[in-house]
């Protein structure tokens, strides 16, 4: 049987899978330390949250990626997933402009 | 014409061809998160549509004080730690809680991986790291709850109009209607955000768990395959995922 053997034969099998696993933990961890560095270095203001963004999104593209594979799937896919995301940015836009009217309004 | 009327010749539409090169239950999965991250992006905006509708805290960090008239500060919030009582340590713990469920998706995908290679020890052993790792983390966020709810010693000096005149009381913690750290729906966000987030890891511990059991007894390798780690697995790193957004738009920014 093909798998029985395969067992045998593939023990390297994965080698390289398994390292692009533990360097994705390496990044988030790093990332996640830096945000921790900057969390109590930078002035809260624009550019401070402007970085989390920023850096929470780099962190997302890892875990999507490579965790879930979406980067190795084929294109159709990757842009079933992503484009619904659209919904996600205008919703935000929306409500942070509400959160800024109810503001001047209180 | 002639080619879709020979037996064995697959075709888009007549079955027989994964779309996009994914199995159904992986397919479905996937939109079932995009559907959960709607959900997640829904509450996470809410919370920032709020705290923009409340002032900033405008002074300087060490000197501040918690107050229902301004947004707190989170590192002021969330600064302690189990068995260290009275330890400033701001955003510890909550850190913590990060490395323990991005360890756990590192274990799920490795389980994953080993799947792949039919490798029932390996996905039996990182199955178990990983349950570990999201029961670690369930048993952080009862810890933070419960401080959180009975909240610090001192506790907060909050004015509020009573019958017309003002009325001063001390509060301590937080529940759904009244907080010491800041706005009552500070406290409201946190126990719908962090509360749905735990709801989904003890879903994904239980999936967890499933998985675990069936690779233990055989199932997965008298199938022949483990598509279903991969499928769990999804659902996992997607909780792992959410965490990183609750992680900086609750606790950073």
């Amino acid at each position: 049987m093909a798998h029985v053997h395969e067992h045998e034969v593939d023990e390297n099998a994965g080698a390289e899978q398994r390292k692009a696993i533990w360097r994705t933990f390496w990044i988030l961890l790093i990332l996640t330390a830096v945000e921790f560095l900057i969390a109590f270095t930078l002035e809260a203001g624009t550019l401070k949250t402007a970085i989390f963004v920023g850096m929470t999104i780099v962190k997302a593209f890892y875990i999507v990626g490579e965790f879930m594979h979406l980067k190795h799937e084929v294109k159709s896919l990757i842009w079933a997933i992503l484009i619904p995301c659209i919904f996600v940015v205008w919703l935000l836009i929306a409500l942070m402009r509400e959160g800024g009217s109810i503001f001047d309004l209180r | 014409m002639a080619a879709t009327a020979q037996p064995n010749v697959k075709n888009v539409w007549l079955g027989g061809v994964e779309p996009m090169k994914a199995s159904y239950g992986k397919l479905m999965m996937w939109f079932f998160l995009v559907s959960d991250t709607f959900t997640f992006s829904a509450l996470l905006v809410s919370y920032g549509l709020v705290r923009y509708s409340y002032p900033a805290y405008a002074g300087k960090v060490v000197d501040f004080v918690s107050s229902p008239t301004y947004w707190p500060i989170p590192e002021k919030v969330f600064d302690a730690l189990p068995f260290l009582h009275g330890l400033h340590a701001p955003l510890i713990f909550v850190g913590i809680m990060t490395f323990i469920l991005i360890f756990s998706s590192v274990t799920m995908v490795l389980a994953v991986e080993a799947g792949h290679r039919n490798d029932r020890a390996t996905v039996e052993k990182y199955m178990l790291w990983t349950l570990l790792g999201g029961a670690t983390f369930l048993g952080c966020q009862a810890w933070e709850w419960t401080h959180f709810i009975h909240g610090t010693e001192g506790g907060t000096v909050i004015k509020e109009i009573v019958d017309g005149s003002w009325v001063s009381k001390t509060v301590f913690g937080a529940n759904l209607t009244v907080n010491q750290y800041g706005p009552p729906a500070f406290a409201d966000f946190f126990f719908f955000i962090t509360g749905f987030h735990g709801t989904h890891v003890f879903s994904g511990v239980v999936l967890n768990f499933l998985v675990f059991y069936r690779t233990a007894t055989g199932t997965y390798e008298r199938r022949g395959h483990y598509e279903m780690v991969e499928k769990v697995g999804l659902y996992w790193h997607f909780v792992d995922l959410v965490w990183v957004f609750v992680f900086t738009f609750f606790y950073l920014v």
